[in-house]
């Protein structure tokens, strides 16, 4: 478990590794916080912010180095090995220790253990994505399940948790700005994009598009101006508040299609108002482990509030092009599944009657007698170099620091993070009451409070390098000295982001919300506040970071 | 586990007893210090989660050593175990040795149960309330109180108070036959004189005994003196023949369990050692508590080695390394005579990598339960053992397929396995030839109450249950025997004609009664049976340990619709609102069949029994005696 404290984020998936730990399967847990998941690992390895790479190489160059490494796997399966392994070699057990925080007997039993183990899952989150070197962090993880021969086998593998139930229907379905449904290359895959354009009678430009980060950059420069917003609250969501807020206010046209009228919402020209997908639409998601579920509509949903296929479908005819899919919902999300069924390989073989009394099937399931994929990546095991295809590549990646450094000024790092209690920016939670739910503070270890003199509930200033707010003080044990954290849940009340970096991985577009590097100051009247109470942002005189 | 604890913190006294069962801290996230290295790493997991059979050694040192387990203490060892809170004060409050509300740090338990009845506890609790207040009420200074406590094991001496002493040094200790003045000096903080006496076998001396050979004849504090008189020729003799013929000359000699099952030893022990399964344990059941039994007390007090010795040929015979023996908290004596014991066979090599260097390992570890009666059923035990509260598991499957941490497991009682001794030396057929065909070998009876000379005594099965009242010396002071309690509170209650019954298994079950755990408790006619009928009621309500509804729930309406009928029948014979005699024991009756049916384990199933006995057998609200 690297970056991922699932068992507030992911409860559900967290059950089930409960029963695999409770089954004997052991469990290590990369994180800088010591959090609730890493309260169950046999062992936590308290890292320093930002420094995933480092470890990954230390134990890399351990489990080489300690002769573990899956030869015959590397061999058949693999390129690029000799490189890889030369790029960690001065990755010492002292040298991960010195870069990484966590002692060399602890880089040397992670090591070991992953390097014997029979079968290994590393399952990451947003500690490992939310990186100005995002990518490069997966591929290091990536190295260490090509090393170790965990790959393409039952019970192993590499494992981005989603943050949804559909993040994984999103990128199926092609909302990504470089694939087509059934992730199908847009520039590379003429092929499919003829496809494409036969049956939506339409050209598509061989061209990847913008991701969000770059989508911002375009409406700074004034060379995006009018945005369809459906289902996300960047007003909120996006690092460095104050300035995705004067980009999205400089926009000529703004439309959003949300469940809740959200900050963004509140700022957009038109908003659709639309169907609350788990209960009142009809149609499919994909969950983390490829399985297409049905969703089926249980309510109609209130109001004017529409399913987003008929909002969409709607649309389309305003600008002229007929899409009739049906009338009905069921109908319509069933023409419409069928449609990408004979666009996309990977699920021809998903009819929805075989999605209902299968519960589900997992992708690539190309035709109707296909069970599914319960793994991916098998063919690289294979001793037929023709069936054993592409292999795949080792990546040699470097370690580099949070681009927010930290020196005097700055000393605290920042690390965003999540409660069980509340759901990101807090539009689907914070309507509800919780028992656990506490409200916005910046949590400090113990060490750190006394060392600031600032008292458990007390408001203090937090500043970074863009912006500052004011926040009460929380001790939290799970922090050691140095290392600050606040959730993201509650922007009303205190908005994290305009702290945060809008630094980005320019491969993903993911901003660096993991480090900020901050300092913390007493207010004037002291504690007079009380907890919460005058909490909130204030523009830095730095001002907005343009 | 992420734990989510009170902020209660424990103090100096209470973290240094906990920290003396499992060692200091680790690390800074199990109740140490936080320090650079814990900033960094933790280690937890799997490894902290199979130390959780140490919770009750835990509870019991925070217990000795201030006298009650507070919330501070309750978290700090939930902490260092990683148990949560909830679940570790579930175990806390199970045992009524245990007190999760502050107590003082002197407790004298006074038992008042039906063989102290006999033996005067009656007039001494009396006394008790009228100079200090009801049971429970703390001494003038706080630092002392007694409360009433059901049987102790110490029948033989009654009446008799267990002092459970809290503080660094203390150490619980039992006295029987005890005096108004002793408990009185106790709950004053006054010093006193106490001797515990033993000598609870008069047969010592006699050169027919097996079981009780070396009872007051060998020092049980000496394994020379073991060895001098035939100690562990019995394992050598084992060690020589092998495990699979061991096993054999057990089956041979056709011992069945002497805890109260019954249960043939030779088949157990065949399971386990070919369960597949690894490892496999061996326990030594040293529970007693059914009221009326005290003879595996006076085992181990008086001949440690033999149990030690039988339960190493065990645990050599069905491929176990590590055997624990479960003993219940109310026998420190005992207790520190068989750590004694187990102490110097390591020292001697007759425990551990290298068992009289055959090449066998095996090691003995000592549980002290915390008073539960519902413990001594052997898969409450396993769970109690496990650090769980003593709740009895659902059967099957069966102990010897899945015992012990889940795995197969031989569990003994204390005089089956010293039994085991002199079917090593002699042999299984020889030792079948001694009884009767189907109940075979020496058996120890726990003869109390109202008889001259209560005791244990060892017999050949057969022997009538007037030959056992013969050798206690009939009833005391020459009176009318009134009734005999066959088998303990679980038993039945048998009639003054009924002395010729041979005391075998087989017998016994054909007239309708058991030996149980060997109980026979004599009442003359001085004895007001109601009150015993009450006291044996209000045990097993008390007892319940409450996992299932049949005995949860029965138990409370046995004890009710007993005490309607006897005050009913107490006063002029009407019955006020509650209902005819009549329909009471058709109550009674249906009460009993539905604990039999239902309960999950013995202790609801023979719950009603000695009630139906009075009822039944003697005729008691029938116009017999009450």
């Amino acid at each position: 478990m690297w970056g991922s404290n699932a068992r507030e984020t992911h409860p559900i998936f967290f059950h089930h590794v409960l029963k695999g730990i409770n089954n004997g399967a052991k469990m290590y847990a990369v994180d800088p916080r010591r959090t609730s998941s890493a309260e169950w690992a046999d062992v936590w390895l308290g890292i320093d912010v930002g420094t995933d790479i480092a470890l990954s190489n230390a134990v890399a160059r351990e489990i080489i180095a300690a002769d573990l490494h899956h030869k015959e796997f590397i061999e058949r399966g693999t390129t690029g090995f000799a490189e890889y392994a030369a790029s960690v070699e001065e990755w010492t057990l002292e040298r991960g220790e010195a870069e990484t925080g966590v002692p060399a007997d602890v880089i040397r039993d992670l090591a070991h253990t992953m390097g014997l183990a029979d079968r290994v899952q590393i399952c990451w989150t947003l500690g490992i994505t939310e990186h100005h070197n995002a990518v490069d962090n997966v591929l290091s993880l990536i190295n260490l399940a090509l090393l170790t021969g965990n790959v393409g086998r039952y019970g192993c593998g590499v494992n981005p948790l989603r943050g949804q139930n559909n993040v994984q229907g999103g990128g199926d379905m092609g909302a990504i700005p470089n694939k087509l449904s059934g992730f199908q290359d847009i520039e590379e895959n003429h092929e499919a994009r003829r496809r494409f354009e036969s049956a939506w009678d339409c050209t598509i430009q061989p061209k990847y598009g913008w991701h969000l980060t770059q989508m911002f950059e375009a409406m700074a420069r004034k060379e995006l101006t009018h945005l369809y917003v459906i289902g996300e609250n960047p007003a909120q969501s996006e690092a460095d508040a104050n300035h995705a807020n004067h980009v999205l206010e400089g926009l000529e046209f703004m439309a959003v299609q949300d469940i809740f009228l959200t900050r963004t919402a509140e700022m957009a020209d038109v908003v659709f108002p639309a169907s609350a997908s788990w209960c009142e639409s009809e149609g499919t998601v994909t969950n983390s482990e490829r399985r297409v579920q049905r969703v089926r509509k249980a309510l109609d949903p209130p109001g004017n509030a529409r399913d987003d296929m008929q909002i969409i479908a709607d649309l389309a005819g305003r600008l002229g092009r007929t899409w009739d899919y049906g009338a009905e919902p069921r109908e319509m999300a069933e023409n419409v599944w069928n449609e990408l069924r004979s666009l996309s390989p990977m699920h021809t073989g998903m009819s929805y009657e075989r999605l209902e009394t299968e519960g589900g099937l997992q992708w690539p399931c190309t035709s109707d007698d296909d069970p599914g994929a319960t793994f991916l990546h098998g063919r690289l095991w294979s001793t037929d170099p023709d069936e054993r295809g592409i292999p795949a590549p080792f990546s040699v990646v470097l370690h580099e620091l949070p681009v927010d450094e930290l020196d005097d000024d700055f000393p605290l790092r920042l690390t965003t993070v999540r409660n069980l209690s509340d759901y990101n920016t807090g539009v689907q939670t914070s309507g509800y009451s919780s028992p656990l739910r506490r409200d916005e503070a910046l949590c400090v270890s113990p060490e750190d409070g006394e060392r600031y003199q600032v008292k458990d509930g007390e408001v203090v200033k937090v500043s970074s390098r863009r912006g500052s707010l004011q926040a009460p003080v929380r001790y939290d044990p799970a922090l050691r000295p140095g290392l600050v954290s606040m959730t993201l849940h509650f922007p009303d009340e205190v908005e994290v982001n305009v702290l945060t970096i809008e630094a980005t991985d320019p491969k993903s577009g993911t901003a660096e919300f993991k480090a900020t590097a901050v300092r913390i100051d007493k207010l004037a009247n002291g504690s007079g506040n009380g907890r919460g109470a005058g909490a909130g942002p204030e523009k830095s005189s730095a001002g907005v970071d343009a | 586990m992420d734990l989510h604890t009170t902020e209660a913190a424990a103090t100096d006294d209470e973290r240094a007893a906990v920290d003396e069962v499992l060692g200091s801290p680790a690390s800074g996230w199990r109740g140490g210090e936080r320090d650079e290295r814990s900033s960094r790493v933790a280690h937890g997991g799997h490894d902290l989660r199979e130390k959780r059979h140490l919770l009750l050694p835990a509870l019991h040192a925070v217990q000795a050593r201030v006298g009650w387990i507070s919330p501070g203490a309750l978290n700090y060892v939930s902490e260092r175990l990683m148990v949560p809170p909830a679940e570790a004060y579930g175990v806390a409050s199970f045992y009524a040795m245990f007190s999760t509300e502050e107590r003082p740090a002197t407790v004298v338990h006074v038992c008042d149960d039906i063989a102290c009845k006999t033996g005067g506890a009656d007039e001494l609790c009396a006394r008790l309330e009228q100079d200090f207040g009801p049971s429970g009420t703390p001494g003038e200074d706080g630092r002392t109180t007694w409360l009433r406590t059901p049987c102790l094991g110490l029948c033989e001496k009654a009446p008799a108070a267990l002092f459970q002493t809290a503080g660094e040094g203390r150490q619980d200790f039992t006295l029987a036959p005890v005096d108004a003045e002793q408990v009185e000096a106790a709950l004053q903080s006054k010093a006193f004189a106490w001797q515990r006496e033993y000598g609870s076998t008069p047969q010592t001396g006699r050169h027919d005994l097996r079981l009780l050979s070396r009872v007051g004849v060998a020092d049980p504090e000496s394994i020379d003196d073991y060895r001098a008189n035939g100690g562990y020729l019995a394992l050598r003799r084992a060690l020589e023949i092998g495990p699979a013929d061991v096993i054999r000359e057990v089956t041979d000699s056709k011992l069945m369990g002497r805890g109260g099952a019954a249960f043939p030893t030779g088949v157990k022990w065949n399971a386990v050692a070919q369960a597949p399964a690894l490892p496999h344990y061996v326990i030594c059941n040293a529970d007693e508590s059914e009221p009326g039994t005290f003879k595996d007390r006076v085992l181990m007090e008086e001949d440690p080695f033999a149990v030690i010795e039988s339960m190493t040929i065990a645990g050599y015979a069905i491929g176990a390394h590590e055997g624990y023996i479960y003993i219940r908290g109310e026998y420190p004596e005992a207790t520190f005579r068989l750590q004694n014991a187990i102490d110097q066979a390591r020292i001697r090599g007759y425990l551990g990598d290298d068992v009289m260097e055959r090449d066998f390992a095996f090691d003995i570890e000592l549980r002290r339960g915390a008073g539960a009666y519902i413990c001594g059923e052997e898969t409450a035990l396993m769970e109690s053992i496990e650090g769980k509260r003593g709740e009895p598991r659902n059967k099957p499957p069966f102990p010897v397929h899945v015992g012990l941490f889940g795995m197969p497991t031989a569990i003994n009682n204390v005089e089956t396995l010293v039994n085991v001794l002199d079917i090593m030396k002699e042999g299984g057929p020889q030792i079948a030839a001694i009884g009767t065909t189907d109940s075979t070998g020496p058996k120890l009876f726990c003869v109390s109450g109202c008889v001259e000379q209560p005791g244990v005594f060892e017999v050949p099965f057969g022997a009538t249950l007037g030959d056992l009242l013969h050798l206690a010396g009939g009833v005391r002071g020459g009176r009318e025997l009134q009734t005999i309690l066959l088998g303990g509170a679980a038993g039945v209650f048998v009639k003054p004609d009924e002395l010729d019954l041979p005391l075998t298994f087989e017998d016994a079950r054909a007239s309708g009664a058991t030996l149980g755990s060997g109980v026979i408790m004599v009442f003359d006619d001085t004895i007001d049976m109601s009150a015993i009928l009450l006291r044996i009621a209000a045990f097993f309500r008390d007892e319940s340990c409450g996992q299932c509804v049949p005995c949860r729930v029965g138990t409370v309406r046995q004890e009710e619709a007993l005490h309607r009928l006897i005050d009913a029948n107490g006063s002029n014979g009407s019955n006020g609102s509650n209902g005819s005699s009549d329909q009471e024991l058709a109550l009674l009756a249906e009460l009993e069949l539905v604990m039999k049916d239902a309960s999950i384990c013995g202790l609801g199933q023979t719950a009603a029994s000695a009630i139906s006995s009075a009822v039944n057998r003697l005729g008691m609200f029938n116009g017999g005696p009450q």
